[in-house]
């Protein structure tokens, strides 16, 4: 068998890459694309688990339950606040962060592989830990913020509804802002420091070497980090899951975990489907500009 | 890059924000480890004990004797491998491709599974479940591991082509020009060269596994519960007992910790340029 050449488009019957795809196309047909059609088949019927004989096909039926049901409305909302505060504040922190790094200190790299450590925590350990120093009675945060004359009494912070949301918010900015802090500092260190020495000589004040320098340079790798952090945002619900479960009422209740929770607990695989595609759909806008962006690479 | 800053205002501008930063990230990690090793008396005690008189393995001990925390490990190290192994294996022939074929339904086919990586979990997990059911591999190693290789398979192809693309194409046709095969190319020639990036995926498809929460949860029960679906069991069963659930969280996330800090900075190039789900 012959490769194809580097410049001549490839002769459609070159068998060798295709058997080279074939195992990863089978695991991906079987455990990725097959359910996803079945996601699509499961919301058009009104498929309940513990019901497996009585499928009965509703069409569109889910989809106009979905836009008559105050909690799906009330989820989208809460989903868009969520993303927009912990992709913004993550963003924020991230690269104030990454600022920060870009300098040289003494302790400079030990402090870099310090910030990273949230990123590889499993979300079962941030929900433990936070809801932990969360605690009403013996809470950590508590402690600290009465001793700082910021509180009178404690606070039940996770069952509150404007607390619980803004609670897991932190949880999650801490979780996320380093992905964040680290993509830009690696971009930060493609700036070439003749940019800088030549805006020295300009006499341009620090201001305006982070705006018309810094900014412009990494608006790229800035993009790309937001677009996917917001796909991934969008898409996680196991943080809220283990911390509040969505409670209290339907406080912290976001697309995805309403669409899992009624699949999980309520055992309506069609109804939780549809909801599923709804989510998948609203954020096929993002994902489509992510991968455009993505793709570019494919032709090197 | 010149700093004409005096010593007080890089304290003030660079030194203190840095460290109350570091402060933020590892503030609730030394946290959960510090309460795992006090005794039930200090973790109880109001106003908040920061640095008690004795510290105490007591929690290690129970967590370890009377609850099946150890099974729980052996059970997600096991999958945690099974799912690198099998990532690993059908993504390495993929990226070949991907990286030194130009082919029809190339563009199409990496685009794919760029766009399965950003799927919504709920849009798998809820059919995956059904059909491991039917197939009866619910609770099983190979159940969790299939589920498991959903992310690990496109996010591997993605890495290990760029990781591919940087070998130069010469080393492949010298080896040709001497007879080789192309299953001998892709052994002799790419499997040595592209092992650093191996080893690095291979390490992040591991700690992703281990972290992994959802799909561990439906698709396991009785036999082959993970370390993140035992100890969010544990939450509720012993709600009260943080002695014995911070204790649990530290150790399933010294070890991931590690193994994180090892291949961060190779990481990060793939990262940017690569599709992750963290």
């Amino acid at each position: 068998m012959t490769t194809a050449s580097k410049t001549a488009p490839a002769p459609p019957l070159v068998l060798t890459p295709y058997l080279f795809l074939l195992p990863a196309m089978l695991v991906t047909l079987a455990v990725v694309l097959w359910p996803v059609a079945e996601t699509v088949w499961m919301s058009l019927h009104n498929f309940i688990l513990f019901k497996p004989r009585n499928v009965p096909f509703i069409g569109l039926g889910n989809f106009w339950r979905l836009l008559n049901d105050e909690v799906f409305w009330l989820s989208l909302g809460h989903s868009l606040v969520w993303i927009s505060l912990v992709v913004s504040l993550q963003f924020a922190l991230g690269l104030v962060t990454a600022l920060l790094l870009n300098q040289s200190f003494w302790w400079r790299s030990l402090a870099r592989s310090l910030v990273i450590i949230p990123w590889a925590l499993p979300s079962v350990i941030i929900g433990l830990t936070w809801t932990w120093m969360y605690d009403f009675n013996v809470g950590v945060i508590n402690d600290v913020f009465l001793r700082f004359g910021l509180i009178d009494k404690p606070v039940a912070w996770l069952a509150q509804p404007t607390s619980a949301f803004l609670s897991i918010v932190v949880a999650l900015i801490w979780q996320g802002f380093p992905f964040f802090a680290v993509t830009i500092l690696a971009g930060l260190q493609t700036i070439s420091a003749e940019l800088y020495e030549a805006a020295d000589i300009d006499g341009a004040t620090r201001f305006q070497r982070l705006r018309f320098i810094t900014l412009p340079a990494i608006a790229d790798v800035i993009a790309t980090a937001l677009l996917l952090r917001t796909i991934w945002v969008a898409n996680s619900l196991d943080v809220i899951l283990v911390m509040t479960g969505g409670g209290p009422g339907y406080s912290t209740y976001t697309l995805p975990l309403y669409a899992f929770l009624k699949a999980y607990s309520g055992m309506e695989f069609g109804y939780g489907s549809a909801l599923a595609i709804m989510l998948t759909l609203l954020l096929l806008l993002v994902v489509f500009v992510y991968v455009r962006r993505a793709a570019k690479e494919l032709d090197q | 890059m010149t700093d004409r800053r005096s010593p007080l205002q890089r304290l003030f501008e660079l030194h203190l924000p840095l460290l109350l930063i570091v402060l933020f990230a590892l503030g609730p990690y030394v946290w959960m480890m510090m309460t795992s090793i006090k005794s039930n008396a200090d973790i109880g005690a109001w106003p908040v004990r920061y640095w008690p008189d004795a510290f105490t393995t007591e929690h290690y001990h129970a967590l370890l004797e009377r609850t099946s925390f150890g099974v729980n490990l052996l059970n997600s190290f096991v999958i945690a491998c099974g799912a690198c192994v099998l990532g690993l294996s059908v993504s390495l022939p993929a990226a070949y491709a991907f990286s030194r074929y130009r082919f029809r339904g190339r563009r199409l086919l990496m685009t794919q599974f760029l766009v399965i990586n950003m799927f919504p979990i709920v849009l798998i997990i809820i059919p995956l479940f059904v059909l491991m059911r039917n197939i009866g591999l619910l609770d099983t190693f190979i159940g969790i591991i299939l589920g498991h290789s959903t992310f690990a398979v496109p996010f591997s192809i993605w890495m290990l082509t760029s990781y591919i693309n940087a070998i130069p194409k010469d080393l492949d046709e010298a080896a040709r020009i001497d007879g080789a095969t192309t299953l001998e190319v892709l052994r002799l020639i790419i499997l040595p060269v592209v092992m650093p990036g191996l080893v690095t995926t291979g390490i992040y498809i591991f700690v992703t596994s281990w972290n992994e929460y959802l799909f561990a949860m439906m698709l396991s029960g009785q036999n082959v519960r993970t370390v993140t679906v035992a100890l969010q069991l544990f939450i509720g069963e012993f709600s009260v007992q943080w002695g014995l659930l911070t204790a649990a969280g530290t150790l399933i996330a010294l070890p991931v910790t590690l193994l994180f800090l090892l291949v961060q900075k190779r990481l990060v190039s793939g990262l940017t340029s690569g599709a992750v789900k963290s």
